[in-house]
C-alpha cells in the first residue's frame, strides 16, 4: 500500500459516494471495489450502449466512467498503489487496462492478474493457443503449450509458472510419466523436467524458486531452482522460504503421517494427521503451521508445539504479528467462524469472517465479519462501530491509534477513521 | 445397432458372457515394467502400511456364502460366479494375501481388469452380505496396489494425469474454463437480460462447482444452472481459477495423494472466497469424493464447508418456493437412483420430491432407491474407455431390463442426476434398443422454469 503514512488519518468520516445515482444511471453494476486508502469506489458497469466500462467516484465528485468501453471487462481490482486495473476485451483482443489506459500488447485471452507490493502487474496470456506470462506489458519471449500456477516475485522483476516443457498429448501416459513439466522463470525453463510441479514460490529476495514436484506416482520432492531434495516423500505440500536465511520448509508425508521438513530433513518430528500452511515470523526465527494432531481436530502449532485448543472444522488465514510475538488465525467450529490468538479463541462467533489484521505494534487485532446478514468490525474480540451492508477489510493507522473503516450503508459509501 | 426389443428378448438371449481378450495399453505396457520382486514389495507395502483391521476383518469374516451375488448387477447380468463380489475378491485380494504378495504379472493383469472394470464400487453387495462386508473397499485396495505398480487402464490413467496437471479431469486449460463461463453467461442472457455468472465473488451464499466434462462437453448445463440460480435470485459465484472441478478420478485409480491435492484445492477455492456453502452439479462420484472419501483423507471428519448436491439444492428451491414453474413436464418419467447419492447419502426421497414438483407422471423403476442397480459406468469403469465398453454394456443387462420394465409401464424419459450414470445409461439404451430419452433434473427444471420478468 503506497503512501500509507500520508493517507488522511484525521477526518473521522467522509461520505465518498451515494450509489443511488449509479443505480439510476447504469442498468448493470458488478461488485464494488474500494481503494486501499478508502478515497475511491469503483465497479464494472454497462453504459447506455450496453458496453462494459468502469465507473469510479471519489468524495465531492460525480461518478465518472472510463472514456473507453469494451465488449467485456472483468477482474477489476485496485493495485497495491491504488491504480484501478481490469482485464478488457475489444473485438476479441484482450488487454490490461489501468486507470483507463490499456497496455499496448493484446492477446486472445488473459487471466490470473497478480501484483507485487509495488503495483507491478502480471497476467497469464494465451495467443494462438500458445501460453506465456506478461509482466507490465512485456511478454515472455518463449511460449508454451500449457501454463499454470503463475507467480510474481516480491521485487516484481520476475514471473514464473509451471509450463509443459515437453509437449505431451492426451493419452500418452507413459511419456507423461517420464516428466513433461518444468518451471519457466521469465520464460526460461529449468534444465529438468518433472512428472508434475505445483506451488511455485519465490524467496523474499526474488532470487530463488521452490516448488513441490513428483517424479513418479510415489516419489514426491521439494525442488529449489531445479534441484530436488535428496529424500523423497509419499506426498508434500507447498514449500516456503525462510525470510532471514537461505532455507526452505515444507510439509511432508511419511508412513501416513505429516511432518514439517526443513532443507530435506524432518524438522518437526511430531507426526500429525495433517500439517499445512507453515509460515515464518518476520525475523524468521519462529515457524507456525496449521495442524491436525488428532483426526478431525485442528489447531495451530508454534515451533512444533500445538495449541491445546482444538477446532472441529477448519483453520485458515494464519499470521504472525509484525513483532513476531503473536500468532492469530481464523477457525470454524460447529458451523460458526471465530478468531483465535495465541491459543485462545475470542468469545464472539460469526457467520463468516475475513483475514485478520494485526496493528503495526502487534497489540491489536481486527477482523471484518458477517453476522445476521450484516457486516461489522471486531477489534480484540469486541464489536466496534455500526453495521454495514458491505465492508472492506479494516486497516490500522501507522501509529496504531486508529482504524480505517470502508463501508457501505444503504446506498452511501463512507470512509471512516475510528480512534481506538 | 440394438440387439434387443424387450425384457423377454434379453432373458432369452443364449449368449453367455464370453471372456474376451482385453488389450489395454495402460495395463499391458505397465506390466512390462514390473518384476516379481517389485510386485511383492509394493503389495506388502500397501497391505502392511495402508490397510489394517478393516481389510483383515473383511477377509477373515467372509464365510464365502455367496449371498452377495444377488447384490451385484454384474452377476445378475452375466450369471457367472466369477462376477459375484466374493468371486472378485477371490480373483484379487484373497490370492494376494494367501501368497503373501508373491504373484505373477499375469495375475496382476487379471486382477487389474477385475478391480478397475468389473466392479463399479457401488456398494450394493454390502447390503446383501449378512455381515455387511464392503467389497468395494477390497476392490479399492486392489486398485491402490495397481496404481502403485503403474498398471492402470490407459483412459482412466490419462484422466488422473489431467487432474494432476490441470486440477480438472478433462485437460481444460485455465483460459478455456473462464472463456466457457463467459460464453455461457452470454448465451444465458438471451433468457434473462443482464444475467451473470459472477466470477470470484467474495462472500457469496453459494459456490457452484461442476465436473470437468461440463465445460468440455455439456456446457449447456452451466448455462441452465446459471438461469436457475438467477431465477432464484441467488447470491452465487464460480471460481475463475483451478479448484472449480469437483470430480475425482484419482480416487478411483488409487492415486490417493492426488485425490488429497484435488480436494484441498476444491475446498480452499470455496473457503478462500468466503462462500457459505458449495452446491455441486448433478454428479455422483464427485459427491462421494467431496463428501466422504477425499475430505476424510485430508483428516476432516466432514467437509470443512457445507456441501450440497444438486438434488438437495433443487429440493430446497421447491420447498422454499424460490422458483416457479410454468407447467409440469408432461411426458411420463422414471428415475434412476445414482449409487453415490442414494446408497451413499440417502438423497433418493428428495429426488422423488423434485420429480413430484416438476413432472406430471412418474413411473418407479424396480428395484429402486438404495436398492437400485448401478448404471455399470460408476466407480471409474466408464472412464476406462473403449477397450472395456462392450463388457461394460453387457454388465448393464440387469439395468436394461429395469428400463424396459419402466418403459412397458409408459415411461418415456429417464431422469439420471449423475454424469457417469448418463454415460452408462446412454450406452445401455443404445445397445439394447431401449429407446428412452435421458435427462438431468437441470434439463427438466430449465425447460419448465418460469423466468423472472425482464
Amino acid at each position: 500500500m503506497s503512501n500509507y503514512d500520508k493517507w488522511d488519518w484525521d477526518t473521522s468520516k467522509k461520505k465518498v459516494a451515494d450509489l443511488s445515482a449509479w443505480k439510476e444511471k447504469f442498468p448493470y453494476i458488478e461488485e464494488l471495489r474500494v481503494s486501499h486508502d478508502g478515497e475511491k469506489i469503483a465497479a464494472i458497469v454497462k453504459n447506455e450502449d450496453m458496453e462494459f466500462t468502469v465507473c469510479i467516484q471519489s468524495e465531492g465528485n460525480d461518478p465518472e466512467t472510463w472514456e473507453n468501453s469494451y465488449d467485456k471487462a472483468w477482474n477489476l481490482q485496485f493495485t497495491p498503489d491504488d491504480r484501478l486495473a481490469a482485464l478488457v476485451s475489444d473485438a476479441g483482443e484482450w488487454k490490461v487496462s489501468t486507470d483507463d489506459e490499456t497496455w499496448e500488447n493484446g492477446y486472445d485471452f488473459i487471466w490470473n492478474m497478480k501484483f507485487n507490493s509495488n503495483g507491478n502487474i502480471a497476467v497469464s496470456a494465451q495467443k494462438e493457443l500458445l501460453y506465456s506470462v506478461v509482466n507490465n506489458d512485456t511478454p515472455w519471449e518463449n511460449e508454451f503449450s500449457r501454463l499454470t500456477d503463475m507467480v510474481i516475485s516480491p521485487d516484481g522483476e520476475k514471473t514464473a509458472a509451471v509450463v509443459e516443457s515437453v509437449p505431451v498429448l492426451e493419452s500418452e501416459i507413459f511419456k507423461f510419466r517420464q516428466g513433461c513439466y518444468s518451471i519457466a522463470v521469465n520464460g526460461e525453463t529449468w534444465d529438468k523436467n518433472f512428472m508434475n510441479i505445483w506451488n511455485p514460490c519465490f524467496s523474499d529476495d526474488s532470487n530463488h524458486i521452490a516448488v513441490s514436484v513428483r517424479t513418479s506416482y510415489y516419489d514426491y520432492y521439494i525442488a529449489i531452482d531445479g534441484e530436488t531434495w535428496d529424500k523423497s516423500f509419499s506426498s508434500v505440500w507447498e514449500p516456503r522460504f525462510s525470510p532471514s536465511i537461505y532455507s526452505v520448509t515444507a510439509p511432508v508425508k511419511r508412513g501416513g503421517k505429516w511432518y514439517l521438513a526443513k532443507d530435506g530433513e524432518i524438522f518437526w518430528d511430531r507426526p500429525y494427521f495433517q500439517l499445512w500452511q507453515q509460515f515464518y515470523s518476520p525475523d524468521g526465527t519462529k515457524i507456525a503451521a496449521i495442524v491436525a494432531p488428532e483426526f478431525g481436530k485442528w489447531t495451530m502449532a508454534l515451533d512444533n508445539n500445538p495449541w491445546e485448543i482444538r477446532f472441529s472444522e477448519y483453520l485458515s488465514d494464519p499470521l504472525f504479528s509484525p513483532d513476531g510475538n503473536g500468532v492469530a488465525c481464523l477457525f470454524k467450529d460447529k458451523g460458526k467462524w471465530g478468531v483465535a490468538v495465541d491459543g485462545k479463541a475470542w468469545d464472539c462467533l460469526f457467520d463468516m469472517v475475513w483475514q485478520p489484521v494485526f496493528s503495526n505494534n502487534g497489540s491489536h487485532l481486527a477482523v471484518k465479519f458477517k453476522k445476521d446478514g450484516f457486516y461489522h468490525i471486531a477489534l480484540n474480540g469486541n464489536i466496534i462501530d455500526e453495521k454495514y451492508d458491505d465492508l472492506a477489510n479494516p486497516i490500522f493507522s501507522p501509529d496504531n491509534s486508529s482504524i480505517l473503516v470502508r463501508g457501505l450503508q444503504g446506498s452511501s459509501y463512507n470512509r471512516k477513521v475510528i480512534k481506538i | 445397432m440394438s440387439e434387443y426389443k424387450s425384457v423377454k428378448e434379453i432373458e432369452k438371449d443364449p449368449k453367455k458372457n464370453e471372456s474376451k481378450k482385453i488389450e489395454d495399453q495402460g495395463i499391458l505396457k505397465g506390466l512390462e515394467q514390473l518384476t516379481p520382486e517389485k510386485i511383492e514389495i509394493v503389495i506388502n507395502q500397501v497391505i502392511n502400511d495402508e490397510t489394517g483391521a478393516r481389510l483383515k476383518v473383511y477377509v477373515d469374516t467372509c464365510v464365502h456364502c455367496g449371498m452377495c451375488s444377488k447384490g451385484c448387477h454384474f452377476f445378475l447380468s452375466l450369471n457367472d460366479p466369477k462376477f459375484s463380489p466374493a468371486g472378485k475378491v477371490k480373483q484379487t485380494l484373497w490370492e494376494i494375501l494367501r501368497k503373501k504378495g508373491k504373484v505373477s504379472t499375469e495375475f496382476i493383469k487379471d486382477a487389474a481388469t477385475v478391480a478397475y472394470t468389473q466392479c463399479n464400487l457401488c456398494k450394493r453387495c454390502a447390503m446383501y452380505c449378512p455381515f455387511g462386508l464392503d467389497v468395494a473397499y477390497v476392490m479399492s485396495v486392489m486398485r491402490r496396489i495397481c496404481h502403485k505398480l503403474g498398471v492402470v487402464p490407459l483412459y482412466i490413467q490419462d484422466t488422473a494425469h489431467s487432474h494432476s496437471a490441470t486440477m480438472n479431469q478433462m485437460w481444460v486449460k485455465d483460459d478455456e474454463w473462464i472463456d466457457t463461463l463467459m460464453w455461457q453467461e452470454e448465451e444465458a442472457q438471451e433468457a434473462i437480460e443482464n444475467l451473470r455468472i459472477p466470477l470470484d465473488k467474495e462472500g457469496a451464499d453459494i459456490f457452484y462447482s461442476v465436473i470437468g466434462p461440463e465445460p468440455k462437453f455439456r456446457a449447456q448445463l452451466i448455462f441452465q444452472a446459471a438461469v436457475i440460480m438467477n431465477a432464484a435470485h441467488e447470491n452465487w459465484t464460480m471460481p475463475s481459477m483451478p479448484g472449480w472441478d469437483n470430480s475425482d478420478m484419482c480416487m478411483f485409480t488409487g492415486d490417493y495423494e492426488m485425490m488429497e491435492r484435488l480436494k484441498r484445492r476444491h475446498f480452499e477455492s470455496a473457503l478462500n472466497l468466503r462462500a457459505k456453502r458449495i452446491v455441486m452439479g448433478e454428479c455422483g462420484h464427485a459427491f462421494r469424493s467431496v463428501y466422504d472419501v477425499g475430505n476424510r483423507a485430508l483428516a476432516w471428519k466432514m467437509p470443512p464447508i457445507e456441501v450440497v448436491h444438486a438434488i438437495e439444492y433443487y429440493n430446497e428451491l421447491f420447498e422454499q418456493k424460490k422458483i416457479k414453474i410454468k407447467k409440469k413436464f408432461d411426458r411420463p418419467v422414471t428415475l434412476h437412483d445414482p449409487c453415490n447419492i442414494s446408497r451413499g447419502r440417502g438423497l433418493h426421497e428428495m429426488a422423488r420430491n423434485i420429480v413430484k414438483a416438476t413432472c406430471a407422471e412418474f413411473i418407479e423403476m424396480t428395484p429402486n432407491r438404495e436398492h437400485n442397480y448401478c448404471c455399470s459406468a460408476g466407480g471409474g469403469v466408464i472412464n476406462c474407455g473403449p477397450p472395456f465398453k462392450n463388457a461394460r454394456v453387457e454388465s448393464g443387462k440387469a439395468k436394461a431390463k429395469q428400463l424396459f420394465a419402466a418403459k412397458a409401464k409408459g415411461a418415456e424419459v429417464v431422469i439420471a442426476p449423475c454424469h457417469n450414470c448418463h454415460g452408462g445409461l446412454e450406452d445401455i439404451i443404445h445397445h439394447y434398443g431401449v429407446d428412452m430419452e435421458l435427462k438431468f433434473f437441470g434439463d427438466i427444471i430449465y425447460e419448465i422454469l418460469e423466468l423472472p420478468e425482464l
